[in-house]
């Protein structure tokens, strides 16, 4: 496995820094990822300033309108504004991503090193888990378990985090197999440095490059697996407004207000994109020998 | 070579003994009493207690879990709580409609990865390598069914081309194989391109371009034939994949496939179904795996049989 570009301590972050933004910078795709991504956010924290309307608010008498200068998305088969819901739903596709991330980090990491470092019955234990936990084809692991834990926001974002585990136990474990043999890291150890302050001083900052990488490119998977959650009536329920709940109800439109599908749609393909380019463009500039694969 | 399958058929026996462990836990996640559950709030408590003795709720956690693997041994994923029909019979009924399907969706994804792959590969930076990296990427980005659900709104709704819905005939085939193709398409393209660039670069091919070859030669007989190998482990986990991604898409489309019988059976909390749905789904992708590590080792006698 190539050893990727070390993630370095405090003192010299702010070189290691500007020099992976000079890389990243030259990658155009992952400026634009990037500049999606930004915008994104800007348009989720202004919400309130870009819409006069209220994401819940009923008026049926507006219902399944096109759109229109006064709704630029129109209007869903209750009279919302779609444009508004878009939004308001922005914040929570978003936020469900981000902490279903958060748990394939705080429970994939430990569990990666533990198993990369050990070796042994660690290793052996801690992978057969992640075997098990892979063999639930893409979607099916999220599926399964919110079809037990039960719809609603808290169980959509464990369900999401709980499939995003086994990645980050993989890759940490490949990086933590090629720096435990380090000479630096036998250096620890031979001068007695307890296990625990080689993993958290030695090894997991230079194994963090990859996870950095996919931690990125999962946020695109986490927030596309928590649609189609929401898609299937078993994410966040209604009214709250969630990109993929949305998609869901404008399925039963598809054939009278198709643009009711559309939006939600483009909203989610834009978001997963920007991820998806930013998580490669980070790959290239933290390691600059996958440049032009 | 026969150690080395003895190997990876340990380990996936394993895997699969994880899996039943995790399905049969699965039933003992629900919050509260899973009988009462699965009865629904309006049951009276004979019911419930009933329920719980046909499941075998009211044994011991490791009684139950021995009898529910001994029940698989048998082929017995127990009763549907709906229909009141042999689970396996259930999904026996629709399994080969979601294999139809993926079947489809392989072969589409396989040929249009690999020929865009190879064509991208062997011209660097020209208009189609540039396009297909962006259609590789846009195929990564896109919700499987957003892409379901515009398809059938140009292609069954505005051109009236083909049916919305349903497997009854060869064209309801074409959009439901295209939107669950397209994801697979783009990262076989993507893994063609990086594996052929790599071997066009090799001694052997520069062998085979100074002896005069045709390029159709040199590429398909040479280059491909060599690049195939890592394509296949993609080709193998992307059809377990679309095994996966058939719930999305069997509903979209209205596929009689077990993806949607699994919907369907989580909204009647109907969780012997989706427990032997979810088992049938992992079983088939733990045996496909092995089929692709098996095939993987045969084709690259590289590979260190440890």
């Amino acid at each position: 496995m190539a050893s990727p570009m070390p993630v370095p301590r405090h003192s010299e972050g702010v070189h290691w820094a500007r020099d992976l933004w000079q890389r990243f910078r030259r990658r155009r795709p992952a400026v634009l990822g990037l500049g999606l991504l930004l915008g994104l956010l800007l348009l989720t924290a202004a919400a309130p300033l870009l819409t006069p309307f209220d994401p819940n608010q009923q008026k049926l008498i507006s219902a399944l309108q096109p759109p229109s200068i006064a709704h630029p998305l129109g209007t869903d088969h209750l009279g919302r504004d779609i444009f508004a819901r878009l939004l308001y739903g922005a914040r929570l596709s978003l936020l469900i991503g981000f902490l279903a991330v958060a748990i394939g980090l705080v429970v994939g990491i430990p569990l990666g090193a533990l198993s990369g470092y050990y070796g042994r019955w660690a290793d052996l234990l801690i992978q057969r888990f992640a075997d098990v936990l892979l063999s639930f084809p893409g979607f099916l692991l999220a599926l399964s378990l919110v079809a037990i834990l039960g719809v609603g926001l808290q169980n959509v974002i464990v369900s999401v985090g709980v499939s995003a585990i086994p990645s980050f136990i993989r890759l940490v474990r490949g990086s933590v197999l090629t720096i435990r043999e380090q000479t630096y890291v036998e250096a620890a150890r031979s001068v007695g440095v307890p296990d625990r302050r080689i993993i958290l001083r030695h090894v997991l900052p230079n194994a963090m490059a990859p996870v950095i990488v996919q931690a990125t490119l999962n946020l695109g998977t986490a927030i596309l697996v928590a649609a189609g959650l929401g898609f299937l009536g078993l994410g966040v329920q209604p009214p709250t407004p969630e990109w993929g709940a949305m998609l869901g109800e404008g399925r039963n439109y598809i054939f009278s207000a198709p643009y009711m599908a559309t939006f939600p749609g483009l909203a989610i393909f834009c978001a997963v994109l920007g991820f998806n380019l930013l998580g490669d463009g980070l790959r290239d500039a933290l390691d600059p020998r996958l440049r032009h694969r | 070579m026969t150690r080395y399958i003895a190997q990876r058929l340990i380990a996936a026996a394993i895997t699969l003994l994880g899996v039943s462990l995790v399905v049969f836990l699965l039933l003992h996640l629900l919050p509260g009493d899973p009988a009462r559950i699965i009865a629904g709030l309006l049951a009276s408590e004979e019911d419930v207690a009933h329920l719980r003795t046909e499941l075998g709720l009211d044994q011991p956690l490791v009684l139950q879990y021995l009898n529910f693997l001994g029940n698989l041994l048998h082929g017995d994923l127990g009763h549907s709580v709906r229909t009141r029909q042999p689970v396996l019979d259930e999904v026996l009924a629709r399994l080969p409609a979601t294999i139809q399907l993926a079947v489809i969706s392989m072969v589409v994804a396989g040929w249009l990865g690999i020929l865009a792959g190879v064509l991208a590969a062997t011209r660097p930076d020209s208009l189609f390598d540039y396009l297909t990296s962006l259609g590789t990427l846009f195929g990564v980005s896109m919700p499987v069914y957003w892409l379901g659900l515009m398809l059938i709104t140009l292609f069954a709704v505005q051109w009236q081309l083909v049916p919305a819905a349903g497997n009854d005939q060869p064209t309801s085939w074409i959009l439901p194989s295209l939107t669950l193709a397209a994801f697979s398409v783009a990262l076989i393209a993507r893994m063609t391109r990086s594996s052929m660039l790599e071997v066009l670069h090799q001694d052997y091919v520069r062998t085979a371009w100074a002896k005069g070859l045709a390029e159709r030669g040199v590429i398909f007989r040479h280059a491909l034939k060599n690049a195939f190998i890592p394509v296949l482990t993609v080709l193998g986990l992307q059809f377990g994949a679309l095994l996966g991604g058939a719930v999305l898409t069997e509903s979209v489309f209205a596929w009689p496939g077990i993806g949607r019988l699994m919907v369907d059976s989580i909204f009647a909390r109907d969780y012997p179904v989706v427990q032997g749905v979810v088992l049938v789904f992992a079983t088939m992708f733990i045996l496909l795996n092995l089929v692709v590590d098996v095939l993987y080792a045969y084709l690259d006698p590289r590979i260190h049989y440890g």
